[in-house]
């Protein structure tokens, strides 16, 4: 590594840890009813939105209509997204002629964009239409972004209210996500990226003459909007089948910079978002730590593993399948960030990684997208693993678990359990199904232990809503697209309805207040004991999978086996 | 009782009756109870199987047999465990009936009076109860009229006065008479009583389970449907595997092995040591004579932030003591000590003894004796309200000196035609102001002053309230005092916080708002005023002398009726909270080392390329003799493990009354990391021993 890669690292780090209390403190004026700069600009939009669709903004729900609100809006999201694709032949703006849709890949990018997983079974210029990406799946970048707000809103109501079972409004917290945060945000880095120059058009596909004399067509489009949200709402569908990778997507170094660093923004601001609504900007700043140290343990594990000499080629750093402009250092610096947040866009290829760094990718999406996470998900994600360790390690104090005053008794363990397994049960099923059936090997390019990596990273990647992929699976059958679909919505749903039931019962409890006896939720001994018990859960699922897989792939790595 | 008896974990008797009981647990319905040991059971059961289909087809392996034979030894284990906690808790019952209070009460059989043991009494037998006896059990006054001192009771030290007819006819079993006598006519039937019942609770082992372990049963399920799931699906990625390397599919994992890798992982020894934690915590607090109606309240004892504390018997002595002789005017104070020290050598009131001593330490009076100077001690009684001395002087004139309340003095001097001085009224007035108990003394027709007698706080009672304040416990001190004595006192003892003439609608109003703002409130009480407050609160203890009201609202009895052990009970809940915890970090931490043990022992022929030796073989880490030895030593540490740790299950994990940060660390240090570093250690002897 040299001296500029070590700089660009830590001017990362540096304007994350910046951004966070600026942009957190912004968001929680927005979702705390405070006045703030945007309000002039967009209140009217959303003073609109309430009247045209009959809402009253002041009125709250209980745990189980905002769910119900939440699944529907989901659901006619969905309809919508398939429907389209099925029919995207018959509708305007689609000035390559692309053809209807199958019905299975349909079924499976809707769930995917509805999901903010963003696996793309498809290759995006060759399949969807500019009416379908925008309408379709920008929509879907941002509500799915949005939801994921909302529920973690509704889980920091159910934390910091008391003996109440008014959970907040669905539709207020969607829509002012949206307008206040992700469309704010989207305008200001799509200015700035189709300055870098990110197309942004409605043009028919080119074709040009290369040097060489033959025909090349290049593909056009609205990029830019898409690009914006698919980073900083987590969702990291590209416009492109290279994702970040295609010059048009990604063009310049700081373009890079930017897109590396609006995957993690709003999650990492969202935790000091978090701490002011519980009244403790300490509880934020503690699980932002976790989250950063579990980030930087796997960064830099990548680089070590990238940067040593593979003892096959001799070579430091191979290339092969790396962003190849930016170097070693921003593939990785991408490829843990998006697998850490739940992305899933890329700028190189994570099939290519060497197998340490691929499985610390794997080992990101696998330890259930909490290390910073997706956008909302990853926080509600995190609090479902501090309430595992507050149930698990408060007990030693001598007093039954609490976590900010809320005990935490056998239903929220219960729910706890199952938004744990929820993603496991995919990962683990569906990777063995694919790994003794026929239709789940026949489309595996790899031999060997990588193979068997390529399939856990798929279901991992679904199970975990991320979206990113070992890209040497070809996962455009119907069995990749419907187990991966299926596994995308228990991903998704088989999280945020426990974690929306343990918000309607934690709202309903008192308040313990805080004294010597608490077990304490704000310091390095918790950071630590948080770190220990997601490692340790996701290790010691995941451990002989993994063995088989990456470990045996890297080890063989050194003795000088290939597949 | 006799803690003694079976403080001795190895006491033969429930020994051998726990090795019995842990077979008879293997009944299925039994086990289900416990999700994580029946999938053990299970497990052993198809193993077992596997072992006998193999004879049949002539290919037997010791390698299962000895795989089922330690399955089994788990279930086993566990249910030794949780024999064992019963069999103590049986063993405590018994002696708790055995020795049960053995007051003598004075029986009127006809004209006689005939000494029966107080459990024997009946319904409707009449006893009588001279001064200085304990009244044998709960009952109505039918003859006579006495001051009895209620203090245990109702917390207030001073006499009060009960008497056939009327509405001050009912006597607490427990009570003390001070003076006079009584008859009383028994109100409760013999082995009906609450400890009676009290104790069939606990020997009928209805032990249900408390929320805490229902939550932590739920997580353990989960986990083991996590490693469930792991394991069921091994065999794919490991097919996967074996293709990839040549090797033919026999080579799959064996029914056996991945049973023994499921045991290993599913938290198995804080499974079989749950309930065993959950009876100890129960036998610890019947050790301390406090008897929990249910496990719910130990739970709940380790949860409460506020305590309410009557402030007789807790914070100060039950007792008033003789601090200060302040004189009359024209007296000086070695006249009045000695009078006051004269009139109290025959009293052996508490209150009186305190008098002797204060004149002996104050002003080296010596104790005399009364016969030698011809005097008659006149005893306190409800009527006159005072006691004192007649006593013929050298001059042969009766002297007579006597002490009491200001009122009783006042008639006492205008009966003998005296005057009760201005100056004694304003410092009785003064001393009354200040929450202390005035009592005058007068000779003949002469006051002579005041004797100051005052609450003693408790000696090291506020170190153990400054202990409680790091454990984040709030102290709050309930008296009928006024509210400048109850500060003075408050300040003296270091409470937090204290209720000044509280009534019991003070105290019930106090518990629900702080019960409003999230706080968990104990206490401790027994008259039938505070039967609400007890019902109120979280943790509400009744004193074994209390009223049958406020037994039936509390859910914890203290047998001795010592208000001090709602301090105890507090530490009780906290220890069984702490261990249940520092058990399931432990279990939880031990998987680590089981992987490392069975993961390289399984998949060591994958992708081999030297002799059979692949390339996971790097990660025996702890250089296991073979793959068999590897898997049979976890599944023997997985089960000796339960053994080892049976005792700490229930003697609980050490209990120290500090902040929650430093029980944290402790235990963390201890469980935590020692249960990721002793499996290691356990794993690679037991293979050494294997292998030898």
């Amino acid at each position: 590594m040299t001296a500029q890669d070590f700089i660009q690292i830590f001017l990362f780090f540096a304007l994350l840890i910046g951004l966070t209390p600026v942009l957190g403190n912004y968001m929680y004026t927005v979702f705390t009813g405070k006045k703030h700069i945007m309000l002039p600009v967009f209140g009217w939009l959303e003073k609109l939105a309430y009247k045209s669709c009959g809402i009253d903004p002041a009125e709250e729900t209980n745990w189980k209509s905002y769910t119900f609100g939440l699944l529907m809006f989901n659901l006619i999201g969905f309809i919508f997204v398939f429907l389209m694709q099925l029919f995207q032949a018959h509708l305007p703006l689609n000035p390559a002629n692309l053809p209807n849709v199958s019905w299975h890949s349909a079924f499976n990018t809707a769930v995917s964009f509805m999901t903010n997983t963003n696996w793309q079974g498809y290759a995006g210029e060759t399949t969807l239409s500019y009416f379908v990406q925008m309408l379709g799946l920008t929509v879907q970048n941002f509500v799915s972004a949005a939801t994921g707000i909302a529920v973690l809103l509704a889980l920091i109501r159910g934390i910091s209210r008391k003996t109440t079972d008014k959970l907040g409004n669905f539709w207020t917290d969607l829509t002012r996500s949206t307008l206040y945060i992700l469309l704010p945000l989207s305008i200001l880095f799509a200015v700035v990226l189709v300055g870098q120059g990110v197309v942004q058009n409605f043009k028919t596909y080119e074709t040009v003459q290369t040097l060489q004399g033959a025909p090349q067509i290049i593909p056009m489009g609205p990029a830019a909007s898409q690009i914006v949200i698919k980073q900083l709402g987590t969702n990291g569908g590209g416009f492109f089948n290279a994702n970040s990778s295609h010059p048009f997507e990604n063009p310049t170094p700081l373009s890079n910079f930017l897109e590396m660093l609006s995957i993690l923004l709003i999650p990492a601001a969202l935790t000091y978002t978090y701490g002011k609504m519980v009244g403790s900007t300490r509880q934020g700043w503690t699980i932002f730590t976790a989250m950063m140290i579990l980030f930087v343990a796997g960064l830099s594990i990548s680089l070590c593993a990238e940067y040593s000499a593979n003892p096959i080629f001799g070579h430091l750093h191979l290339m092969e399948g790396k962003e190849t402009r930016f170097g070693i250092t921003n593939s990785i610096l991408w490829s843990t960030a998006t697998t850490s947040a739940s992305s899933g866009s890329v700028n190189a290829m994570h099939d290519s990684l060497s197998p340490i760094a691929g499985m610390i990718a794997m080992i990101n999406i696998m330890l259930g997208e909490v290390i910073f996470g997706g956008v909302g998900a990853g926080l509600y994600g995190i609090i479902i693993f501090i309430i595992i360790t507050v149930f698990i390690a408060g007990l030693m104090v001598g007093r039954t678990p609490e976590y900010l005053g809320k005990k935490i008794e056998a239903f929220e363990v219960q729910m706890a359990i199952i938004a744990v397994l929820a993603p496991n049960l995919v990962i683990q099923l569906f990777s063995a199904w694919a790994s003794v059936s026929s239709y789940g090997l026949s489309s595996l390019n790899n031999a060997g232990p990588h193979g068997l990596s390529e399939i856990l990273y798929a279901y991992s990647s679904a199970a975990g809503n991320n979206g990113s992929a070992f890209a040497g699976l070809n996962a455009n059958t119907v069995f990749y697209n419907l187990t991966l679909g299926f596994g995308m919505l228990i991903g998704r749903f088989g999280i945020i309805i426990p974690v929306l039931a343990i918000a309607g019962t934690m709202a309903k409890k008192k308040i313990t207040p805080l004294s010597a006896g608490t077990f304490r939720t704000d310091n390095w001994l918790f950071i630590g004991l948080l770190i220990a018990v997601i490692l340790i859960i996701g290790g010691l699922t995941h451990f002989p999978a993994l063995s088989l897989g990456p470990v045996m792939e890297h080890l063989q790595m050194n003795s000088g086996v290939t597949f | 009782m006799s803690t003694k008896q079976y403080t001795g974990l190895f006491n033969k008797k429930i020994l051998l009756k726990a090795v019995k009981d842990s077979v008879i647990k293997l009944n299925p319905a039994l086990l289900i109870k416990n999700p994580v040991i029946f999938i053990v059971a299970i497990g052993s059961l198809l193993t077992t199987i596997v072992v006998i289909a193999g004879i049949f087809q002539g290919s037997f392996s010791s390698f299962n047999l000895q795989i089922a034979i330690w399955l089994w030894f788990t279930v086993l284990f566990a249910n030794f465990s949780e024999a064992i906690a019963e069999g103590r808790g049986k063993a405590q019952a018994d002696s708790l009936r055995k020795n049960r209070t053995q007051t003598i009460a004075h029986k009127i059989v006809g004209k006689q009076e005939v000494p029966v043991i107080a459990t024997e009494l009946r319904k409707g037998d009449i006893v009588i109860c001279k001064t200085g006896e304990v009244i044998p059990s709960d009952g109505e006054v039918i003859e006579g009229i006495a001051s009895v001192d209620e203090s245990a009771i109702t917390g207030e030290s001073a006499p009060v006065i009960r008497e056939s007819g009327g509405d001050r006819s009912a006597v607490t079993g427990g009570t003390k008479v001070i003076s006079d006598w009584i008859l009383i006519r028994i109100i409760a039937e013999p082995g009906n009583t609450f400890i009676d019942q009290m104790i069939a609770l606990v020997e009928g082992a209805k032990r249900h389970k408390t929320p805490n372990e229902i939550a932590l049963s739920i997580l353990l399920s989960g986990l083991s449907i996590i490693f469930f799931l792991v394991v069921v699906t091994l065999p794919a990625y490991f097919g996967y595997s074996l293709k990839a390397s040549g090797l033919p599919m026999s080579q799959n994992l064996t029914i056996p092995i991945l049973i023994a890798l499921l045991v290993c992982l599913i938290p198995t020894t804080i499974g079989a040591l749950l309930s065993a934690i959950g009876i100890s915590g129960m036998d610890r607090l019947i050790q301390r004579n406090v008897i929990a109606t249910s496990g719910r309240a130990i739970e709940a004892a380790g949860d409460v932030d506020v305590l309410l504390l009557d402030k007789t018997g807790t914070i100060t002595l039950g007792n008033r003591m003789a601090t200060d002789f302040i004189p009359a005017d024209d007296v000086t104070v070695e006249e009045l000590a000695d009078a006051a020290q004269l009139s109290s050598l025959s009293d052996e009131t508490p209150e009186g003894r305190s008098i002797v001593i204060l004149a002996k330490e104050k002003f080296n009076i010596r104790g005399r004796e009364v016969h030698q100077l011809n005097a008659t001690f006149i005893p306190f009684t409800a009527q006159s309200r005072m006691s004192g001395v007649d006593y013929k002087t050298n001059e042969g004139i009766i002297n007579r000196i006597r002490k009491g309340s200001s009122e009783s003095i006042r008639t006492f001097i205008q009966n003998n035609n005296g005057f009760y001085p201005q100056g004694i009224q304003n410092i009785v007035s003064e001393l009354a102001r200040q929450g202390a108990t005035p009592l005058v003394v007068a000779e003949n027709a002469k006051v002579l002053g005041v004797i100051h007698l005052k609450d003693i706080v408790k000696g090291g009672i506020k170190q153990r309230f400054a202990e409680l304040r790091k454990m984040g416990i709030k102290t709050v001190m309930i008296t009928g005092d006024n509210p400048l004595t109850a500060a003075a006192i408050a300040a003296e003892a270091g409470v937090d916080d204290f209720m000044a003439e509280a009534t019991p609608e003070d105290k019930l109003r106090r518990i629900r708002e702080e019960q409003a703002n999230g706080h968990l409130v104990g206490m401790i009480g027994d008259g039938t005023n505070d039967a609400p407050a007890l019902a109120q609160a979280d943790i509400g203890i009744a004193m074994n002398s209390g009223t049958q009201a406020a037994r039936e609202a509390g859910n914890m009895v203290d047998l001795d009726s010592n208000p001090t052990k709602l301090i105890e009970v507090v530490g009780v809940g906290k220890q069984l909270l702490m261990t249940r915890g520092s058990l399931t970090t432990f279990s939880i931490a031990n998987d680590v080392a089981k992987y490392f043990a069975i993961i390289p022992a399984i998949a060591v022929s994958l992708y081999s390329v030297k002799k059979g030796v692949g390339p996971l073989s790097i990660l025996n880490i702890m250089h296991l003799g073979s793959p068999q030895s590897a898997i049979l030593s976890a599944v023997i540490f997985n089960a000796i493990i339960i053994i080892l740790l049976v005792p700490l299950a229930l003697k609980g994990v050490r209990y120290r009354p500090v902040s929650a940060i430093v029980a944290l660390t402790r235990n963390l240090l201890i469980f935590g990391l020692g249960g990721i570093l002793a499996p290691f250690i356990g794993i690679k002897l037991i293979d050494i021993l294997i292998n030898l």
